[in-house]
């Protein structure tokens, strides 16, 4: 199925790669030793070439499923680890 | 690896193409109206012709406070932009008591190098087309804003598949076959890419570095409380001044202005805040001007403005925000001297070509395998018909939005408007013709309205001016020269290409094709 592979990819590269540019956006903002404000910053600089690498790597993939399970190894346990920093600093 | 179409270079040739083509229109007007916008000072000056004199910000500055006590002593605030570089006038702006930021579009005036009210035809002069470029129009400018950013994220997604696809980029340095349908379109954008390459990517990914905050909060979200934390850091937090009730005049700004001056390394302010004019308690805020240094950024200096005593200075910035301060600068560009600028414009032109070229090259590759060129299928219908309209039609918008500035009359209602209106008036009329004619014909058509357009734009100046092309030259004014000479130049560009598509017999196209595909083979 091309239309359904071609859909996968471009929704891995548009919502995939914003979603995974917002976490190191935030993981930046959190972990990089500077001033929090340089930090957030910096992670805001960096989060666009993440935003296009995502999108390079969604369409290099020898398939959608791929992409999408490539963005998940990474995605899944940043957002797991910004979770906990988050919650541990509210408690 | 294996992509989307077989291997790597395949499927970034397929990413390219189709993350180019989505978004390729718009991205042409934003790429047009942004080359434009290099010159904005320029096309203020030109379209505001009653205007004349020289910069004196000082003397400007100090005129504005002059008229602003006598003419608006009650205001709650006053700001003073003061001409950049490459302008003359100033503009004041006040708000009373009560009013929100909005009501600065009524209460608002003029002022020549004197510091003088002059009166000059409204306008929004070279402004209309700097904030077209990432506010767009007809639309709420948030909205536009996160439009403008999707397409420029599409783009420097095209620039790196683009890049991957290529095999010979030092090559096409040196290419440029005319006269081969496809493969003088292909060449045309292979030069016009990567002859200015770097610029390309600097300016795409700078652009989205400007509106950074708005298109990536999360880092704010995680590290503050809340947005206004953020700022209160990054820009610093002066909590506004309380009314005294007690008079008390200002103490001279001309020497805020010199204390500012020392502390910025000569840098001139490009904007003045003065919060509770008239009262012990106001303050006044300078704003280093844009065009002094390259970071782009506004430094700020606070002053009390009864007794002209500056507030401690703020902190200086960390490498990364001044590192986005250098982008930003390097996106906008105030800082260029002229033959800097005229640079970015040729650069920014490239990058204009590139999208046009790049879209046309999308029909000239797949009008070859159309199983009947007389009948089309529906996309590549839209795409010719899109193309006529944005690539031919967006010089006529600029050309309309000019006329209008010297057609329309001077006190007529709403004529800032529209100005605004006869560009989208001109392109829509564009975009009619590709509608209605069969492509060839709309093609030149459109070509030809415009070169008219651009072509009668001097002649125009100078039955309605008294600064036409000649007395100008006379005068030795180099703005007014110069606009004029890039109208005629560009009648001449839309001429040629008018020509070149009337000279080529309507059958050739196909053979053409035919030679281009014989080479593919």
């Amino acid at each position: 199925m091309r239309a359904l592979d071609v859909t996968g990819r471009a929704t891995a590269a548009v919502f995939g790669g914003y979603a995974l540019a917002a976490l190191v956006a935030a993981a930046c903002a959190r972990w990089l030793p500077m001033a929090r404000v340089e930090a957030v910053v910096a992670g805001m600089l960096v989060s666009f070439a993440v935003y296009a690498a995502v999108a390079i790597f969604a369409f290099a993939s020898r398939s959608a499923a791929r992409a999408w399970i490539g963005l998940a190894a990474i995605g899944v346990p940043l957002a797991v680890a910004l979770a906990a920093s988050l919650h541990g600093a509210a408690a | 690896m294996n992509g989307v179409n077989g291997g790597l270079r395949q499927s970034m040739a397929w990413l390219h193409t189709w993350a180019g083509l989505l978004v390729g229109w718009l991205l042409l007007a934003i790429f047009a109206t942004g080359t434009s916008a290099y010159f904005q000072d320029e096309i203020t000056r030109w379209m505001q012709p009653e205007i004349t004199g020289v910069r004196q910000p000082t003397r400007a500055a100090e005129g504005a406070v002059t008229w602003l006590t006598a003419h608006q002593p009650d205001a709650d605030s006053w700001s003073i932009a003061l001409p950049g570089q490459r302008a003359i006038a100033s503009t004041v702006y006040w708000r009373q008591a009560g009013e929100d930021r909005s009501a600065a579009r009524d209460n608002t005036l003029t002022l020549d190098g004197n510091g003088q009210p002059v009166v000059s035809r409204p306008t929004l002069g070279g402004a209309f087309l700097y904030r077209m470029h990432f506010d767009l129009h007809y639309m709420p400018v948030i909205w536009a804003r996160w439009v403008v950013g999707f397409c420029a994220m599409f783009m420097l997604v095209a620039i790196v598949s683009g890049v991957i696809t290529h095999k010979k980029i030092f090559a096409d340095f040196f290419t440029l076959r005319f006269g081969k349908g496809q493969r003088s379109w292909l060449d045309a954008h292979n030069l016009s890419a990567v002859l200015a390459l770097p610029f390309h990517l600097m300016i795409t990914f700078t652009g989205l570095v400007t509106l950074q905050s708005l298109y990536m909060p999360w880092g704010v979200a995680a590290a503050y409380p809340n947005k206004a934390a953020y700022f209160a850091d990054a820009f610093g937090s002066e909590s506004p001044p309380v009314r005294s009730g007690e008079p008390a005049p200002m103490a001279s700004l001309g020497g805020m202005i010199a204390q500012a001056r020392k502390v910025w390394g000569g840098a001139q302010p490009g904007f003045i805040d003065i919060a509770l004019p008239g009262d012990r308690h106001g303050v006044v805020r300078l704003f280093r001007s844009g065009g002094d240094a390259m970071d782009a950024r506004e430094k700020t200096l606070l002053f009390d403005a009864a007794t002209g005593h500056m507030h401690p200075l703020p902190a200086a910035k960390g490498g990364a925000s001044a590192t986005e301060s250098t982008m930003v600068g390097l996106h906008a560009g105030r800082y260029a001297p002229y033959a800097l600028r005229w640079l970015y414009f040729l650069c920014s032109l490239a990058g204009t070509l590139m999208v046009a070229t790049g879209l046309v090259l999308w029909t000239a590759k797949r009008r070859l395998q159309l199983p009947d060129p007389d009948r089309p299928h529906l996309g590549f219908v839209l795409v010719e018909r899109l193309n006529i309209a944005t690539v031919a039609g967006l010089p006529l918008a600029f050309a309309c939005h000019f006329l209008a500035n010297r057609l329309l009359p001077v006190r007529m209602d709403d004529r800032a408007t529209w100005e605004v209106h006869a560009f989208f008036i001109g392109w829509g009329a564009a975009l009619l013709i590709a509608c209605v004619q069969r492509p060839r014909r709309a093609w030149l058509a459109v070509l030809m309205l415009g070169a008219a357009a651009f072509a009668a734009l001097p002649v125009v100046d100078e039955l309605t001016t008294e600064r036409g092309l000649l007395p100008s030259l006379a005068r030795g004014d180099g703005v007014f020269v110069g606009f004029d000479l890039t109208m005629l130049a560009l009648a001449a560009a839309l001429g040629t290409a008018a020509w070149k598509l009337y000279r080529r017999p309507a059958g050739a196209r196909r053979k053409h094709a035919a030679i281009a595909a014989g080479a593919d083979a």
